[in-house]
């Protein structure tokens, strides 16, 4: 009798192998990158500042170019995609950014609505005066999905650091994404307000089944809401475990 | 004690060299523009002739005055709106991480240059050759003077312009189109309407000298009059371009106050 494989539930939304980035010609940010994530896994990534997190991210959209290595994302060759096809593979996925990124001079419901750029909406996503009722309306639903549909007018830079990262949760909700990156989401907030964004954020990706890899410094973050967590040391994966199986001591120990 | 560095350093003689060159070429030039004392103060009768002939300002040609005062002011509007709307395309051409091409790049930001540096009396004398005397050439010197001037600041605004939403924009799909429209225009907006206003004030200021040249405004008005040396006409068109000059700075003040 064959033995039943104690594979990946379902396929891989993202696989990643050999992948490698050089900075400035030699310094070398990852080498020999491998991951694999599973479709509606939770996957944290943890490491120290430079060991390679944040570029690891963008490299899976090619916000950076990769030098090396095979990106498969939900069922795309990344790095073969011509320009119109890569778009086409970043509207499918929501990145969320440490520093939130909203278009500061511009009202809540406009950046919710660039959400929808993604689908090739056109200029009238540019701002939310010229959007046809229906794309109005689904973004006033993903703001009311943060709980922010009262700010809808108001302008992003009158926001505070928790209002404006849900915002862009929001916008990336506007995508219909299938898949969710977060670079260090609530970094940039103080304590209080990066737990509350943080289980926002946690609950809408666990109703919405998506898949996430996301970036923390805060091993409590990457345990509670991790299903798998990956250490980073100096550009390579050190660590790659089921996060019931860790615990913060060893987590910090990682660090030493 | 320790000793207190000395009060002045002994010049090296390369410096020194440099600082007897730089005199000498000031004092050449004094003598280059004729230079005279006695020829300032020996003139001062006459300016204070020309100034008593000047009051009081006559009001006698307040309808034609009127009217070229208001074709200065269309020509400095027309140039600047045309001049702006033109300058956009070409600074998103001439703006690095926008340009489609390193040599479209470098072609905007030529061109731009070129407009910038050839300045507008000459654009005005080229364009009378070109299309005529009157306020049409001088409204198309106004306009590319106007864009060798925004195409610089608009391009620099959005050089400086936060990458971070654009950045946001780029990963979830946006096209490039869509990044500069919905990202890169509103963060640089308000140094856009900065530079469009005193663009305006600019044209006005530049729209008075180009009658100078037959290319239309008030500045033919001004020079007819000191050349039949009727400077009681000459005070009033004089204190007409004050009146526009400050209305049109005071307006732009008032705008930006609001608008930023």
């Amino acid at each position: 009798m064959s033995a039943i494989e104690p594979a990946v539930a379902a396929p891989a939304d993202l696989q990643i192998r050999g992948l490698a980035k050089r900075f400035g010609g030699n310094v070398e940010v990852l080498s020999n990158v491998g991951l694999a994530v599973g479709k509606g896994e939770a996957v944290a990534l943890i490491g120290a500042n430079g060991a390679g997190k944040s570029t690891l991210l963008r490299s899976c959209l090619r916000l950076i170019e990769p030098d090396d290595g095979e990106i498969r994302l939900l069922g795309e060759d990344v790095r073969a995609l011509k320009p119109a096809a890569l778009r086409r593979l970043r509207a499918r996925v929501g990145f969320v950014f440490q520093r939130h990124n909203l278009v500061p001079r511009l009202p809540v419901l406009s950046n919710v609505l660039h959400g929808a750029l993604a689908r090739g909406a056109g200029p009238r996503a540019w701002f939310h005066e010229l959007a046809p009722r229906a794309l109005r309306e689904e973004a006033m639903s993903c703001l009311e999905r943060v709980g922010l549909a009262a700010l809808a007018a108001r302008r992003a830079d009158q926001l505070s650091g928790g209002q404006s990262q849900r915002v862009a949760i929001a916008r990336a909700l506007m995508q219909r994404p299938e898949l969710m990156f977060a670079d260090e989401p609530v970094a940039s907030l103080d304590p209080a307000a990066g737990e509350e964004v943080m289980a926002c954020f946690l609950e809408l990706i666990r109703r919405e089944r998506l898949t996430l890899v996301f970036t923390t410094h805060d091993l409590r973050h990457a345990l509670d809401y991790g299903d798998r967590v990956v250490g980073l040391r100096g550009g390579r994966v050190t660590i790659d475990a089921a996060a019931a199986t860790l615990d913060l001591p060893s987590l910090r120990s990682f660090y030493e | 004690m320790s000793e207190a560095p000395r009060r002045f350093e002994r010049p090296a003689p390369l410096s020194f060299a440099l600082w007897v060159l730089a005199a000498a070429a000031v004092i050449a030039s004094l003598q280059g523009i004729g230079f005279s004392a006695s020829g300032f103060f020996s003139g001062l009768p006459n300016m204070g002739r020309m100034l008593g002939e000047m009051f009081p300002p006559s009001l006698e040609r307040t309808g034609p005055v009127g009217k070229a005062l208001l074709e200065t002011f269309q020509m400095a509007l027309v140039g600047t709106i045309a001049g702006v709307a033109l300058s956009l395309p070409l600074a998103v051409l001439a703006t690095r991480h926008l340009s489609p091409h390193i040599t479209v790049y470098h072609a905007a930001r030529g061109l731009i240059a070129l407009f910038r540096t050839v300045p507008d009396l000459v654009w005005a004398l080229f364009f009378v050759v070109a299309v005529g005397l009157g306020p049409f050439a001088g409204t198309l010197a106004i306009m590319v003077d106007i864009i060798g001037f925004c195409g610089r600041f608009f391009a620099e605004a959005m050089e400086e312009a936060d990458r971070g939403p654009q950045e946001a924009l780029n990963a979830l799909g946006a096209g490039r189109g869509a990044v500069i429209a919905a990202a890169v225009i509103p963060a640089a907006m308000p140094s856009l309407i900065n530079t469009s206003l005193f663009s305006l004030e600019k044209a006005t200021r530049s729209s008075v000298v180009l009658g100078l040249v037959g290319a239309g405004g008030i500045g033919i008005e001004l020079q007819v009059s000191m050349d039949l040396f009727r400077y009681a006409e000459a005070s009033a068109i004089i204190f007409a371009i004050f009146i526009l000059v400050v209305g049109v700075e005071q307006c732009s003040a008032w705008l930006r106050r609001r608008l930023i």
